[in-house]
C-alpha cells in the first residue's frame, strides 16, 4: 500500500542525480539540487533546456529515467501525482471548464474528504487573498486571462501543498499584467510562505520574483545562486550571456597583483578581481556587462581599466538610456549602456572614443568558454 | 422579407449589400428544406385524416382524427417495442463506443487516422448487406451461434436469430459509428493538461475520468445517443430481416400500411405519431442532460 504523502511530507525538495532519457536524447541530464523549504527557487533556461521536464518529474506527470526526488524524508521519486504533497499551476492554467471557480478551488480539498463548512472557508479565504471573491460563481471562460492566471494560482495553494510548481504561470498574458502578476505571486508567496519552484524563460521574471535561480541549460544546471550573484559573477558564458547582456573578450593571463589578475586584452592591460574569475588556464574570457562601461570622447581622463581605440559604430536613443555599438580595433564589437543622467552629448557614429570601466566590476570565464553561448 | 431586410440593415448598422448576402447563401438550403421535408410533411400530414374513396388505393379529405387513436391502438406493442429496442440499442452502442472513441482520442498515437477510417469504413457497404451479413453472422452455421454452442451457453437447438437479441444487436452494431464520431470529437477536444491537472488535486484515475473526463464528454454523449436513438427507434430493417414476426417494429408496421395494405392514411397518422413521440423524449432529454451548460 502507497503512502499518501498528499499532507504529511514537509521539507526541502531535494533531486539526486535525476536523469530523463528519451531515447539517446538526455532531456534532464544527472540532475541534483537542493531547494530549501520556504524559498522562491526559479528554473531558467531557453525551452528545449529540461526545465518543464524537470517540474513534471517533480510534480509525477513524467517518470525518470534514474535519480530520485526527495520531500524533506519522503522518496517521492514513484508516488502517484495525486498522492504527492505537490500542486501545479499549469502553463495555460487548465482550469477545469465545467466548473464554477469555487468547484476549481475546492477540487483537490473535496478529493481529500475535507468536511463542506471547512472547504466553504478555505475557498472563501483564497479567494480574498487573490481578491476575487465576486467570481466563485463563475465560469472559466468568463473571466480574462489574468482572472483565470490567479484562479490557478488559488486552486493549487488552497491545498497548502509542500511544494508549489509553476510552468511557465505568466507566458499567456501580456506585458503590464505580467508585471503586475510577477509582484503579486511573490507577495502570496511571502504571505503563505510556501516554497515555489517556478519555471521560466525570462530572465526578468525569474530575477524579480526568486531568491534563488538555477541556469538550466542542455539538461543540466549551469550555476546557481541568488539573482546578483549569478549577474555579477557569472560562471559561464551561457550565464553571462542568458542572464542579461555581457561583453565577452579574450585575452592572456600576464600576471598577478595583489587580489588581481592582470590580463593582457590586444595589447592592453586590464585588472580582474582573483574572486571572480573562473578560468583554469591562462587564456581568459574577460568579462564587463554593457552598463558598467564608462564612453569618453578620445582625449578625455580616465581612470580604472581602460580601453582606447574605439570607433562608435551604432547609437540607439532608448529614453533612459543611449545604447552604443564600439568597435575596437582588434574587430571586437562591444556594447556599451550609457544612463542619460548628464547633460554631455551624445556620442555620433563614427566618433573616436575611449572606454573605461572600474576593475570591481570585471569578470573572466575560462578561454575555452563559447563566447556566444546563451546570446539572445 | 424587404422589410425585415430593411430593418435588420438599420438595427443592425450594416451596409445594404453586405446584409444581403447571409439570405443569398440561405436560399438554396431553405429551397431544398421546402421542396423535400415541408412539403412531403404537410401532404403527409393531410393523408393521415383521409377516409377510402371510391376505388381501393384513392384516398379523399374527411378530416377524420380517429384515424390516429385506431392506428395507434391498433400497433401499441410495435410502437412501444420501437422505443424499448431503440433504447436498448443506443446502450449497447454507447457502452461499445465510449471505450472505442477513448482510445481512439487519448491513447492511439500514430493510429489515430487508421482507426477512425475503420470506425467510418462499414459505411462504404451499404445498409441493407451490412444487415444481410450480419443475419449470417449471427446464423446457424455462423461463428457466433457455434462459439455459445461450444461453450455450452447456448443449448444445440437455441437459435439467436430471428429474435430480439437479434434485432437490437443489429440496431446497435448498424448505428455505432453515428454514436462513435461525436463521441470521439467531444473527448478529443479535452485539454490532455486538465486531465493532469485533476491527478495533481488528487483525484486518481477512475476520480479524474468521473469527475472531469465525462462531464467535459457529455456533449458527445449527447449528441451520440440521438444520433443513435432517432433513427434506431424508426428504423425497420432491422427487424425485418433479423426479427421474427413478434419483433416487430413500428416502422415494419408503417411499411406494411403504405405498401401492403394501402391504408395511407394510417401509415401516415402512425409516422406523425412517431415522429411527435420522438420528438417529446428528445427534448425532455436534452433538458435533463443540461448540455447547454457546457456549452
Amino acid at each position: 500500500m502507497a503512502v499518501d504523502a498528499s499532507t504529511s511530507a514537509r521539507g526541502d525538495l531535494i533531486l539526486k542525480n535525476l536523469t530523463k532519457s528519451y531515447g539517446d536524447f538526455n532531456a534532464v541530464d544527472d540532475l541534483s539540487l537542493e531547494i530549501p523549504k520556504g524559498s522562491f527557487f526559479a528554473l531558467l533556461g531557453p525551452s528545449g533546456c529540461g526545465k518543464t521536464t524537470t517540474l513534471r518529474m517533480v510534480a509525477g506527470l513524467e517518470e525518470p529515467t534514474s535519480g530520485s526526488i526527495f520531500v524533506g524524508e519522503t522518496d517521492i521519486t514513484d508516488m502517484k501525482p495525486y498522492r504527492r504533497p505537490v500542486n501545479t499551476v499549469f502553463q495555460n492554467y487548465a482550469l477545469f471548464p465545467h466548473l464554477t471557480i469555487y468547484e476549481n478551488i475546492a477540487f483537490g480539498l473535496r478529493r481529500r474528504g475535507i468536511s463542506e463548512a471547512e472547504v466553504k472557508t478555505a475557498v472563501d479565504k483564497v479567494l480574498n487573498l487573490i481578491e476575487l471573491p465576486q467570481l466563485a460563481t463563475r465560469k472559466p471562460n468568463q473571466l480574462s486571462g489574468g482572472q483565470q492566471q490567479r484562479i490557478a494560482v488559488a486552486r493549487a495553494i488552497v491545498n497548502r501543498p509542500a511544494l508549489l510548481l509553476l510552468d511557465e504561470p505568466l507566458g499567456a498574458l501580456d506585458l503590464k499584467l505580467r508585471r503586475q502578476m510577477q509582484i503579486e505571486l511573490k507577495w502570496i508567496q511571502t504571505e503563505i510562505g510556501i516554497t515555489f519552484v517556478h519555471v521560466t524563460h525570462d530572465q526578468e521574471e525569474a530575477m524579480t520574483m526568486a531568491d534563488t535561480i538555477a541556469v538550466m541549460n542542455k539538461g543540466k544546471i549551469e550555476q546557481m545562486g541568488t539573482p546578483e550573484e549569478l549577474y555579477d559573477s557569472p560562471k559561464t558564458s551561457f550565464v553571462a550571456n542568458f542572464l542579461g547582456q555581457s561583453n565577452l573578450i579574450p585575452g592572456e593571463v600576464s600576471g598577478n597583483d595583489g587580489d588581481n589578475l592582470i590580463v593582457d586584452l590586444f595589447g592592453t592591460k586590464v585588472a580582474v578581481p582573483k574572486a571572480r574569475s573562473s578560468a583554469v588556464g591562462k587564456s581568459v574570457l574577460v568579462g564587463v556587462r554593457p552598463e558598467k562601461f564608462r564612453i569618453a570622447a578620445e582625449g578625455k581622463s580616465t581612470h580604472g581599466n581602460v580601453l582606447t581605440g574605439g570607433v562608435v559604430s551604432d547609437v540607439s536613443y532608448i529614453g533612459v538610456s543611449t545604447q552604443y555599438q564600439v568597435e575596437m580595433p582588434s574587430g571586437k564589437e562591444i556594447m556599451v549602456f550609457e544612463q542619460n543622467d548628464d547633460d554631455e552629448e551624445m556620442l555620433r557614429k563614427g566618433a573616436k572614443v575611449v572606454l573605461s570601466w572600474e576593475p570591481t566590476f570585471t569578470f573572466a570565464l575560462d578561454g575555452s568558454e563559447n563566447a556566444a553561448a546563451g546570446s539572445h | 422579407m424587404v422589410a425585415f431586410k430593411a430593418t435588420s440593415a438599420k438595427v443592425f448598422g450594416l451596409k445594404d449589400n453586405k446584409s444581403f448576402l447571409p439570405y443569398l447563401l440561405l436560399i438554396p438550403g431553405l429551397l431544398w428544406l421546402a421542396l423535400f421535408f415541408i412539403v412531403p410533411i404537410f401532404s403527409l400530414g393531410q393523408m393521415s385524416t383521409k377516409v377510402p374513396g371510391a376505388q381501393t388505393g384513392q384516398f379523399v379529405q374527411g378530416y377524420r382524427f380517429t384515424n390516429y387513436v385506431d392506428a395507434f391502438n391498433a400497433s401499441t406493442e410495435q410502437f412501444l417495442r420501437s422505443f424499448l429496442y431503440g433504447i436498448l440499442a443506443t446502450i449497447i452502442a454507447l457502452a461499445i463506443a465510449y471505450p472505442l472513441a477513448y482510445a481512439i482520442a487519448f491513447k492511439s498515437g500514430r493510429f489515430k487516422n487508421i482507426l477512425l477510417v475503420l470506425v467510418v469504413a462499414p459505411f462504404f457497404v451499404s445498409f441493407l448487406l451490412r444487415t444481410v451479413a450480419w443475419k449470417q453472422i449471427l446464423g446457424e452455421e455462423g461463428p457466433v451461434v457455434s462459439v455459445l454452442r461450444a461453450l455450452h451457453l447456448i443449448s444445440d437447438t437455441t437459435s439467436i436469430t430471428s429474435s430480439a437479441f437479434a434485432v437490437v444487436t443489429g440496431l446497435a452494431y448498424n448505428f455505432l459509428p453515428f454514436m462513435t464520431l461525436p463521441l470521439y470529437a467531444s473527448l478529443e477536444r479535452i485539454d490532455p493538461r486538465t486531465l493532469e491537472a485533476a491527478g495533481d488535486l488528487y483525484a486518481n484515475g477512475f476520480t479524474t475520468f468521473r469527475k472531469v473526463t465525462v462531464p467535459l464528454s457529455m456533449p458527445g454523449v449527447v449528441a451520440g445517443t440521438l444520433l443513435t436513438f432517432i433513427p434506431a427507434a424508426g428504423d425497420y430493417i432491422n427487424a425485418a430481416i433479423l426479427g421474427s414476426p413478434s419483433n416487430k417494429m413500428l416502422g415494419n408496421v408503417i411499411e406494411a400500411r403504405f405498401f401492403k395494405i394501402v391504408d395511407y392514411p394510417a401509415a401516415a397518422a402512425l409516422s406523425f405519431t412517431l415522429m411527435a413521440a420522438i420528438l417529446v423524449l428528445v427534448t425532455i432529454y436534452i433538458r435533463k442532460a443540461g448540455t447547454e451548460e457546457l456549452l
